[in-house]
C-alpha cells in the first residue's frame, strides 16, 4: 500500500489504495466485412 | 514484471468510440488497382474503363504493400475498375499475402477461369467477391452490361467447383433489384458463396443514375427487414448503417470508417478518404510522396480532421443520431447536402426535405477524373445511359456517291433516272 | 474452456498492440476481437510459455480477486477460436 506507485492520485494525503475495478467485459469482437468506406 | 495499474481505470471506451478516433495503422482499406475495366457499368463508383497511364508501376505496388505488412494492416480490398485486367495482378496477389497481407478482391468474374479458381482455393489468405446486380440477366444486363450476368455465374461455377467455400456475391441494391433479395440468397446459396448487399451510393457515375436507381423509402424499409430477418448470414460492408435510424441497428460496426480505419487508394496513388469520395475534398495525399502511404495516413490533415469528434449538427437532436451518425458523407456531398446535416435517404425523411431546398443539381460537386470509355456519348445527368443507335441502309441507295476521282466520264450517269428526277446523278456502282 | 490446460494464440491469428489493448484478427474466420485492457494483451502473449491458464494470469499480474475476469475474458476467445489448447 505504497503511496508513491499510486501515480493517478498526486500527493491527496486521504487517499486510500482502491481495490482495482476491473471492467467485466474485456473483449469485443466484431465481424469486419469492409467497414463502411470499402466496398 | 508489469503491474496492474492501482489507478482505477476510466470506464473503459466501446470499439466504436477508438475507432472514430483514428487508428495509427488501417484495419483493411479499399485498393483500386486499376481504372481499366471490361464493363461499362452505369453506376460504377470509379467511372472506370480506360487505363490511366500514371497507374502505378508493379514496384510501386509491391512498395505499398511492404507498408501495409509493416503497419500490420489486416487485409486489403482490392478492386477497380477490373483490378485482374491488370497483367500483374496475380503476382500482386500472390505477394500480399505471402507479405501477412490478407486479400479481398472484387471481381466482374471476366478471368476466373477453372485453373485459376484452383489457385484461389488453395490460398487461405484470399477472398473472392463476384459483382452481381441483378438475380436475373434481365436485371442485372440492364445495369452492368450484355453478357455481364454469364460470365460471373460462370466465375461462381468455377469457383464452386474448385472448391472455394464462402466466396461472396457481392450486390449493389437498386430500385430494379430489392424486389430480388430471395433470389440472391438463393444463388449464393446454389454456389456455397455468401450473399453481400451493398449500398448504391451517388459517386461516380453513380451519381448520373441516382435518381432512377436509388432504392424508394418502401424499399428502404423491405431491405432493413429483410437484413433484420437474415442477420450475419448476409454481409453489408457496414454499408447501411442509416437504416439504423428505424430502430433496431444492424449487425456491424454502424460507423464510417472513412479516415478513421479504412480508405482508398487510387489506381495513380492518390489516397482518398472513401472509395464513393473520390474528389479533391477528400483527398489526402499521394502514395509516391516522400513519407508514402504511411506519412499520408498518419500526417494528412484531413484525416486529422476526420478523426476528430464529429458534431452532429443538424442531427444531433435526432434520437437516432447514435447508431445513424448522421449517414454517410459521400452520399451527402454528391447530391449537395451539408456535412452535418442529414443523409439523402434519411429514414425519418428529413434528407428528403433538405434535397428538396438545395440547389439545382448543375451546381452539384462531380467526381474527380472520368476514365468511362468513350464509346457511347456522355451520359446526361438524369438518363439511364448510352443512347441505343440502330444502324440501317437507306433504302433508296443501292452503292455509294460517285467519288470525285473516278475516272470514267459517265460515271453516275444515268439518262433515265436523270430524267425522273431532275438533273440529280443516281447513284451507280463504279468498278 | 479449461483453466488448467495449456493454450496458445491460434496460428492464423494476428496481434496488433494498440495503445488501449489489441486488435486480433482471425485470418480463418475474418472476425476481429478488441482486447480492450494491456493486461489481457500480457495474459495472452503468456499463454505459450505458460504451463496453464491461470499460470498466465499470474505471470502478467492478475490480482487474484480479479482472475474470473480474466478467465471469461479467454473463455470469449476460446469461443471465437482465437486461443486454442495446445498439446506439446
Amino acid at each position: 500500500m505504497n503511496p508513491e506507485h499510486d501515480k493517478g492520485h498526486g500527493d491527496q494525503s486521504e487517499t486510500v489504495d482502491a481495490p482495482v475495478v476491473v471492467e467485466d467485459v474485456l473483449v469485443e469482437e466484431v465481424s469486419i466485412d469492409g467497414m463502411c468506406g470499402v466496398y | 514484471m508489469s503491474l496492474v495499474d492501482t489507478a482505477p481505470p476510466p470506464t473503459p471506451l466501446r470499439l466504436v468510440d477508438h475507432f472514430e478516433r483514428g487508428l495509427d495503422a488501417p484495419i483493411c482499406l479499399t485498393w483500386e488497382l486499376t481504372y481499366a475495366c471490361n464493363l461499362s457499368c452505369v453506376h460504377c463508383l470509379s467511372s472506370s474503363g480506360r487505363r490511366d497511364p500514371r497507374e502505378l508501376t508493379t514496384e510501386e505496388c509491391k512498395a505499398v504493400i511492404d507498408e501495409l505488412e509493416r503497419m500490420q494492416v489486416f487485409y486489403v480490398n482490392i478492386g477497380g475498375g477490373e483490378p485482374t485486367v491488370r497483367s500483374d495482378f496475380w503476382e500482386l496477389l500472390d505477394y500480399a499475402t505471402a507479405h501477412h497481407v490478407g486479400v479481398k478482391f472484387s471481381t466482374n468474374g471476366v478471368k476466373i477461369t477453372p485453373e485459376i479458381a484452383q489457385r484461389l482455393a488453395a490460398n487461405g489468405y484470399v477472398d473472392v467477391q463476384i459483382s452481381l446486380d441483378g438475380a436475373t440477366a434481365e436485371v442485372n444486363d440492364h445495369v452492368r452490361g450484355p453478357g455481364s450476368y454469364a460470365t460471373a455465374i460462370r466465375a461462381m461455377q468455377h469457383l464452386s467447383d474448385a472448391g472455394m467455400r464462402n466466396f461472396k456475391v457481392s450486390v449493389v441494391c437498386t430500385r430494379q433489384n430489392i424486389p430480388q433479395l430471395d433470389e440472391f440468397k438463393a444463388i449464393a446459396d446454389r454456389y456455397g458463396a455468401q450473399l453481400r448487399l451493398t449500398r448504391l451510393r451517388p459517386s461516380g457515375r453513380g451519381a448520373d443514375v441516382w435518381d432512377e436507381l436509388h432504392p424508394t423509402p418502401g424499399q428502404q424499409r423491405e431491405l432493413y427487414d429483410w437484413l433484420l430477418a437474415h442477420g450475419e448470414d448476409v454481409l453489408t460492408g457496414d454499408s447501411f448503417f442509416h437504416l439504423s435510424a428505424y430502430g433496431q441497428a444492424l449487425p456491424g460496426l454502424n460507423l464510417c470508417g472513412a479516415g478513421r480505419v479504412v480508405c482508398l487508394i487510387d489506381p495513380v496513388g492518390d489516397v482518398y478518404a472513401c472509395p464513393f469520395a473520390i474528389h479533391e475534398e477528400f483527398l489526402a495525399g499521394n502514395v509516391r510522396e516522400a513519407g508514402g502511404f504511411t506519412g499520408v495516413w498518419r500526417g494528412s490533415e484531413l484525416f486529422a480532421r476526420l478523426r476528430q469528434p464529429q458534431s452532429g449538427g443538424a442531427c444531433s437532436s435526432c434520437q437516432f443520431f447514435d447508431t445513424c451518425k448522421g449517414g454517410c458523407m459521400a452520399a451527402k456531398f454528391f447530391t449537395g447536402l451539408p456535412l452535418d446535416g442529414p443523409d439523402p435517404e434519411c429514414v425519418q425523411g428529413y434528407g428528403e426535405q433538405l434535397l428538396a431546398q438545395r440547389a439545382d443539381a448543375s451546381g452539384l460537386p462531380k467526381h474527380s477524373g472520368d476514365h468511362s470509355h468513350r464509346t457511347s456519348p456522355p451520359r446526361p445527368r438524369t438518363g439511364m445511359g448510352p443512347v441505343r443507335l440502330t444502324l440501317t441502309r437507306r433504302a433508296d441507295l443501292s452503292a455509294p456517291p460517285v467519288s470525285a476521282c473516278a475516272e470514267d466520264p459517265l460515271a453516275g450517269f444515268h439518262p433515265e433516272a436523270s430524267a425522273r428526277s431532275g438533273s440529280r446523278p443516281s447513284a451507280e456502282r463504279t468498278n | 474452456m479449461d483453466p488448467s490446460a495449456q493454450w496458445r494464440l491460434h496460428p492464423q491469428v494476428s496481434v496488433r498492440p494498440e495503445p488501449f489493448g489489441a486488435l486480433l484478427y482471425h485470418f480463418g474466420t475474418r472476425k476481429l476481437s478488441f482486447l480492450k485492457d494491456r493486461t489481457l494483451v500480457r495474459v495472452v502473449d503468456e499463454l505459450l510459455q505458460a504451463p496453464d491458464a491461470i499460470a498466465a494470469c499470474d505471470r502478467a499480474g492478475v490480482a487474484a480477486e480479479n482472475r474470473a475476469t480474466y478467465l471469461r475474458a479467454l473463455e470469449t476467445l476460446a469461443a471465437s477460436h482465437m486461443i486454442e489448447e495446445r498439446t506439446a
